[in-house]
């Protein structure tokens, strides 16, 4: 309910149209940093756990064939 | 009726002594089931019971013989490994060199969704007891390949009514197995079983499955397992041991893999599917569904149409809000309104934009994961580092696992509380023949000798042989049925007698 409330007021008719040619021509990238701006801290939070080697970890991770 | 029928889920864990790539697997899965029995079982190691258990019937009516069988396929044999049973009702013992964790019997998804976690939290403290000063430790993997060539598995099991014919339910399941992926695929980097491709596809299992319908499990793996052990009155049931699925760590991809398959089921058990909705080329299509994570592969249908797998999951969708809307009207149960409500609402967003479901589906999860660090970093996806976060994704370690770390940072959602999960880790359901196992065992330790699915063994004074309690209904033996009797004697005689009497 809080969040409906924040959104921004009806803008007029001109600035409507001159978002919507900057949001098509700004495409995917930009939509995808919109989705998740702060994809970058938590990133930073995974390569704080990742093995270190990722090269001989992956090579040294055999099994034997199951179910 | 509805979700509600009698499930479980069967999980082998990918094993590895940090360091040793190549230790002995048999040798380090036997020393966690040993070292978890050691900590937790206590008194006298009931033995389980293989009277009941017979890998080799097949569901369509004969039985392999014993020397055509690969030994991969002989599961009954004691072969002297280690193998206990829980207070939960759950077993864990080790099968084809990995520890395996077997749910106890449940009634609905939600429950099948928290004894499968309470079983990845016995996994973790099994490591944990297991670990050994100046020994390395051992560290389990909950997903399906080391992408190398082998597979290992993630079984779910229902039971069904044996009345109903096998060919209705291989040809309505195995348009819904190809589909399903979509909701409950746990994601993978690599394409074909070694893995040599470079890309993300949707599913772990599907490049392992090569043929329609088949008995085996290990080698030629079939999308419909034949596997006929009801461990039930094999008149009246049978037991559907589904070994397509993929080891889901997030909680929501588990319940909505068992619930929607639980709907499909009803609705095959009713004869209420009755259009076809069969797809050419099933095996060839579940790995291209699969390698295709936006979603918009085309299938085939012999009448030349063509639809995508998020499609075909729709017209199941609406089959079963249909039969339920039919059937039951406003007395459907809750859990089954839940699982409906989840199914379209996660539909809705695959449809619109897979991303949507990074939240709640595993495949989707760990893809966005995936896609961040190719952006920020440029990676290809033949990167070392993208197949460590795949791998590393399904790390139980809550402190090393990246669906943990994802859980944490409020990333994926759950259905459950660890509260719960700590419960489960101990308690068995109330409402299944796993409570009268998992009460026994809890009560009267020293007095069992064995048990199984299908039976307790008491090892009684004053009996010269031991005394074997069927269990063959896996309704009864609940706590409606058992409970009062279980808290009234104090000694597994005293119970012994008076359900004898």
């Amino acid at each position: 309910m809080a969040q409906e409330h924040k959104q921004p007021r009806k803008s007029t008719e001109s600035e409507e149209a001159v978002e919507e040619v900057a949001s098509t021509t700004e495409g995917l990238a930009e939509r995808k940093e919109k989705l998740d701006d702060d994809i970058d801290a938590i990133l930073d939070e995974i390569d704080d756990v990742l093995e270190v080697n990722a090269e001989d970890f992956v090579k040294s991770f055999i099994q034997k064939g199951g179910q | 009726m509805s979700v509600r029928r009698i499930m479980g889920t069967e999980t082998e864990f990918g094993i590895s002594v940090q360091g040793q790539p190549h230790a002995n697997p048999m040798v380090a899965s036997t020393r966690l089931v040993n070292a978890y029995a050691s900590a937790e079982v206590h008194a006298r190691r009931a033995r389980w019971d293989f009277e009941e258990e017979s890998p080799l019937r097949d569901a369509r009516g004969f039985d392999l013989a014993r020397e055509a069988a690969d030994p991969s396929q002989l599961t009954d044999e004691d072969l002297g490994l280690a193998n206990v049973i829980l207070t939960n009702g759950a077993r864990l013992y080790v099968d084809h060199s990995h520890p395996e964790y077997s749910s106890p019997e449940v009634s609905n998804p939600r429950d099948a969704v928290l004894w499968d976690k309470a079983g990845e939290q016995i996994a973790l403290d099994a490591c944990g007891f297991a670990s050994v000063t100046g020994e390395p430790d051992i560290v389990l993997y909950k997903n399906n390949t080391d992408n190398k060539g082998a597979s290992y598995g993630a079984h779910e099991n229902y039971l069904m009514n044996r009345s109903t014919p096998f060919g209705d339910i291989v040809k309505h399941l195995i348009p819904f197995f190809v589909s399903r992926q979509v909701v409950c695929g746990a994601g993978r980097v690599g394409i074909g079983q070694d893995g040599r491709g470079h890309g993300f596809q949707i599913s772990q299992r599907a490049d392992f499955f090569e043929v329609e319908v088949g008995l085996e499990t290990t080698l030629k793996r079939p999308i419909i397992n034949t596997r006929d052990e009801p461990h039930a009155d094999p008149e009246k049931s049978r037991r559907l041991h589904v070994i397509i699925g993929d080891a889901n760590l997030a909680e929501i991809s588990t319940y909505l893999k068992v619930g929607t398959t639980a709907l499909v089921l009803d609705m095959i058990e009713n004869r209420y599917l009755t259009s076809d909705l069969t797809i050419a080329d099933s095996v060839a299509s579940l790995r291209a569904v699969s390698h295709d994570p936006t979603c918009s592969y085309l299938l085939q249908r012999d009448d030349g149409s063509t639809l995508t797998a998020v499609q075909l999951q729709w017209e199941y969708f609406h089959l079963a809000s249909g039969y339920v809307e039919e059937r039951y009207g406003v007395d459907a149960d809750a859990d089954t309104r839940d699982v409906l409500a989840r199914w379209e609402s996660v539909l809705t967003r695959l449809e619109r934009d897979p991303f949507e479901c990074a939240g709640e589906l595993d495949w989707v999860a760990k893809l966005k994961l995936l896609e961040s660090y190719r952006e920020r970093d440029g990676l290809d996806w033949d990167d070392a580092k993208l197949h460590l976060i795949d791998l590393q994704y399904a790390d139980i370690r809550p402190e090393k696992g990246l669906y943990h770390r994802l859980v944490r940072l409020g990333r994926i959602e759950r259905l459950l509380d660890d509260a719960e999960v700590a419960a489960a880790m101990h308690d068995p359901p109330t409402d299944t023949r796993a409570y009268f196992r998992g009460r026994c065992l809890e009560k009267y330790p020293d007095s069992i000798a064995a048990a199984s699915w299908d039976s307790v063994i008491f090892d009684l004074p004053g009996h010269d042989s031991l005394q074997r309690v069927p269990t063959i209904d896996p309704r009864r033996g609940s706590k409606a049925h058992v409970g009062n009797l279980i808290d009234t004697s104090a000694t597994a005689l005293d119970l012994f007698s008076a359900l004898t009497r």
